[in-house]
């Protein structure tokens, strides 16, 4: 990753702080819990602005919770509960991502996305989707009758009886998307402390105290964007959290390549009662995804797959789109959401000077710019200083690599070094850069999400060797003894 | 890439792409480069320390990384290129070939796939439970051997029983590593009986048949760690089996997604992938249906030993040979030849007409389960031979030469299986 510094930005940071507003004994101004996608764009938005952030991971790397796994979309919102703060940022931060990603690198497949009707009745239900939308503010979403719905996706089943087609619904990149904001709130002066847990939260003189499993640290103000855990650390501060972590679980199948041409948009189905339903879309990668499946669970860690499960949800991919019978499977993943007992997300700020950014289901891929620009705010209310954040041109822009399939990827290119994932085609260098820069690979996951080695089709028969040699550090620990006996 | 055009690419340096490159050369064809993805020469063979090879070629056991340097030797006036991959191969015959220096085109005048296979992964046999570490293929699993630095497991499971599980299985043993399970879903092992008493009798590991792997666990405190595995018996309950590893072997796949992305809507006979056996359609001589473009070797199909595959190489090298001589008759028409249910795959998967090898064809062939009775070649559904009765089992190769009526009025051939 490179990083294009506008001369501006270091200096700018200096004067940002008025010095009536430091106080010796807050070495922060910001403390944001979490390092999840919302963590990542909120550690962004306080550090354009000046902000000096601190970052808090329990994590041995970012994107470890709820960030892991989900549907790579980015939503316009056409769908939310109309009046809702949720459908409001998530425009913004849908509006701000468009805005910003190429300077990122960032990819953005602008697939578009129909709400497919399987039956009479659900056709029935489209004109009122449409409607939505339009009120929602996506004026171009319109009806396709069945014949303009199977030209434009020609493989889908002959039972699908029109849809309602959203065009500015598109595809990103899950992971690249968090790590560029971390990294330019990193270019920005922020910290990152991985393997942080909170355990305590402390009032004192005038800000917070956190302790973590590895030192305490001290700030004026705090973010909880613990996801999974929020309500955890929002009790940690000795108050009725407000609301409960119940962890929905989704269930995915991605397809091989070959398969990411069977259909051009995501296609979705017409919401029931009780869920969305499975949805397929292709990825910024080149694959095909498949799903999710919406389980309660307890456990907030543990996201197991089901086979039976997968075989469901194959066979309703299937029914949808019949080419995918025989299709090869590259990965199963399952995600937890952090639903709560309410339907919005849980925002507050309290003048005590804690923001709480809690129960962002699955819209905060989509949402997570705005839910930043929106902590932000408050912060800024609650720091005494509401600045806005400084015109882009004037920012340290991250570059992230390039590993989207219709970007020109590093092993098309002289002098590459050798390929060490044939799946995914991934080179030595490639990760040997996601080890350093400024948010090094910290697990084996994290290097695969970083750089897609062993994400491929062999998902690791011939890179296994080559990434051992290359990042013993992030390999499996030494077997421990009990389990020698 | 300085790559001047080669005559024959051929894409794979295992025993079937060596195997042919030795083939072409002996019969002094010029310009034939020999490309490889990896490092070395070899394939999956040269990760093989067991001495299983050389028996049909080399008269004497050889263990897999001597085996595959002779070969390699045989191979030596082609133009050897390692560390350089075939990124695509498009409608037009030119192939993007990626080195060190980048991506460069080029169209070759035959292009021979012998790409091998893989093993399936965890994830695409959908598995459910946790998603700790220390969940690899037994290729996976050769190659950290490979990288050195010891395992970080002792006690896996092996999940399978084809010959390659009893590979993984030395493998384990030869590095500290000690199985605590085979598991088998059918009611027998599938490789042959000595590998069975070899496992039980040298390694001591226990073999589990009629046992279906259903779910992997992780350790409560780290979700890193595998806890366990649950099986279910042929009585129906679920147990756990402690276990620090999961070592998925065999279930090969053809390694064939560079024919994905040719136009696969062709009607039977004309198609690139045979839909049976996922590996390339090809015809008696090794032609897929495609000016110039051949194959052989297990990308054919899940999965003949080194040595049959480096045969088939060979094979194949001899007929580009002859059809760059001008000796090798055109297929004027292909005629598919179909698995019919409890056959599950045969290759070739077409017959071309007028066929530049009359009469004999040796065919292989795999049940998708047990049968007793005959098999049958059937020429647009009209019976003309029939085995003796015997007992077909999946798990085994099946090869079978035969003469062939003549083709000229035929659409449609099919392997079957008469149950008695």
């Amino acid at each position: 990753m490179q990083h294009s510094r506008t001369e501006s930005a270091a200096s700018e940071r200096e004067e940002a702080v008025p010095a009536s507003n430091r106080r010796a004994d807050s070495r922060y101004d910001v403390a944001v819990i979490g390092a999840g996608v919302v963590g990542c764009a909120v550690a962004r938005s306080f550090a354009v602005r000046g902000w000096r952030v601190l970052v808090l991971e329990k994590a041995a790397d970012i994107l470890e919770g709820a960030s892991k796994g989900n549907s790579a979309l980015l939503h316009t919102g056409y769908d939310e509960p109309e009046g809702s703060e949720e459908l409001r940022i998530l425009r913004d931060g849908f509006a701000l991502y468009r805005r910003i990603h190429a300077r990122m690198n960032l990819p953005l497949i602008e697939t578009g996305a129909l709400v497919v009707a399987w039956s009479k009745a659900e056709r029935a239900r489209l004109e009122a989707i449409r409607d939505l939308a339009h009120r929602n503010g996506t004026s171009d979403a319109r009806i396709l009758e069945r014949d303009e719905l199977r030209a434009r996706e020609p493989r889908l089943s002959q039972d699908a009886m029109g849809a309602v087609l959203v065009p500015g619904e598109a595809v990103i990149d899950p992971w690249s998307a968090p790590l560029a904001y971390l990294s330019q709130a990193i270019g920005h002066g922020a910290e990152l402390q991985r393997g942080a847990g909170v355990i305590r939260a402390e009032r004192s003189d005038g800000g917070w105290r956190l302790d973590t499993s590895s030192g305490s640290y001290r700030s004026r103000i705090v973010v909880n964007c613990a996801g999974l855990f929020g309500d955890h650390v929002e009790a940690l501060r000795g108050v009725e959290p407000g609301f409960a972590i119940r962890p929905r679980k989704g269930q995915f199948i991605v397809f091989d390549k070959p398969a990411g041409r069977l259909v051009s948009s995501i296609v979705l189905k017409v919401p029931n009662e009780r869920t969305k339903g499975v949805l397929l879309a292709p990825t910024v990668f080149g694959n095909l995804l498949l799903g999710p499946t919406a389980e309660d669970q307890e456990d907030r860690s543990l996201a197991g797959t089901d086979e039976a499960m997968l075989r469901a949800i194959r066979e309703d991919g299937e029914r949808m789109l019949p080419d995918l019978a025989g299709q090869t499977v590259t990965a199963c993943f399952a995600g937890l959401r952090p639903a709560t007992e309410h339907r919005d997300y849980v925002l507050k700020a309290d003048p005590a000077g804690w923001i709480t950014v809690g129960g962002i289901r699955s819209t905060g891929l989509s949402a997570s710019l705005g839910l930043g620009e929106w902590a932000a705010t408050q912060g800024g209310r609650l720091l005494g200083d509401e600045r806005p954040a400084p015109p882009d041109d004037e920012l340290d822009w991250p570059e992230m690599p390039a590993l989207s399939a219709q970007a020109r990827r590093p092993y098309q290119l002289p002098r590459r070094g050798p390929i060490v994932c044939h799946c995914e085609w991934v080179t030595a260098p490639e990760v040997t850069a996601a080890l350093g820069g400024a948010v090094p690979a910290g697990t084996l996951g994290g290097l695969k999400r970083r750089t897609r080695v062993m994400l491929g089709r062999c998902q690791g028969f011939g890179c296994a060797g080559e990434i051992a040699r290359l990042a013993p550090h992030l390999m499996p620990p030494p077997a421990r003894t009990d389990a020698a006996e | 890439m300085s790559l001047p055009t080669p005559r024959v690419l051929v894409v794979g340096a295992g025993p079937a792409g060596l195997a042919a490159a030795a083939a072409l050369v002996r019969r002094g064809v010029g310009g034939v480069t020999l490309i490889d993805r990896e490092p070395e020469p070899g394939g999956i063979a040269r990760f093989c320390p067991h001495p299983t090879f050389g028996l049909a070629d080399a008269l004497r056991p050889m263990r897999g990384p001597a085996w595959v340097r002779r070969l390699a030797r045989a191979a030596v006036p082609a133009d050897l290129r390692l560390g350089t991959s075939v990124t695509a191969i498009r409608d037009d015959g030119s192939v993007l070939l990626s080195d060190r220096d980048g991506e460069t085109e080029c169209t070759p005048g035959h292009i021979l796939l012998a790409t091998g296979i893989r093993e399936m992964p965890r994830a695409a046999r959908l598995v459910s439970g946790d998603r700790p570490l220390n969940v690899l293929t037994t290729g996976a699993l050769q190659r950290l051997v490979a990288a050195g630095g010891g395992l970080p497991f002792r006690r896996p499971v092996v999940v399978g029983s084809e010959l390659v599980a009893f590979s993984a299985a030395l493998t384990l043993r030869t590095n500290g590593a000690v199985p605590v399970a085979m598991i088998e879903a059918a009611a027998r092992i599938t490789a042959r009986r000595p590998a069975e008493l070899l496992t039980r009798r040298l390694l001591g590991i226990p073999v589990l048949c009629g046992h279906r792997l259903t779910a992997i666990r992780a350790q409560a405190d780290d979700a890193s760690r595998v806890r366990c595995v649950v099986v279910v018996g042929p009585d129906g309950t679920p147990r756990e089996i402690a276990c620090d590893a999961v070592i998925f072997t065999g279930r090969f796949v053809p390694e064939a997604s560079l024919l994905a992305d040719l136009a696969s809507a062709e009607p039977p006979g004309q198609r690139l992938v045979d839909r049976a056996s996922g590996g390339p359609a090809i015809d008696q001589a090794w032609r897929l249906a495609r000016q110039g473009m051949f194959a052989a070797g297990n990308v054919l199909r899940p999965v003949e030993t080194a040595g049959w595959a480096a045969a088939e190489g060979a094979a194949a090298g001899l007929a580009i040979a002859d059809e760059i001589a001008g000796t090798l008759a055109p297929a004027m028409r292909r005629v598919p030849l179909l698995a019919a249910d409890p056959v599950r795959l045969v290759t070739p998967s077409v017959i071309a007409v007028p066929g530049p090898l009359p009469g004999r064809l040796q065919m292989c062939l795999r049940m998708s389960r047990p049968a007793l009775g005959h098999l049958t070649l059937a020429a647009d559904g009209r019976v003309f031979w029939r085995s003796a009765r015997f007992r077909a089992l999946p798990e085994r190769r099946l090869r079978l030469t035969r003469d062939l009526p003549d083709l000229a009025d035929v659409g449609t051939l099919t392997a079957g299986f008469e149950e008695t």
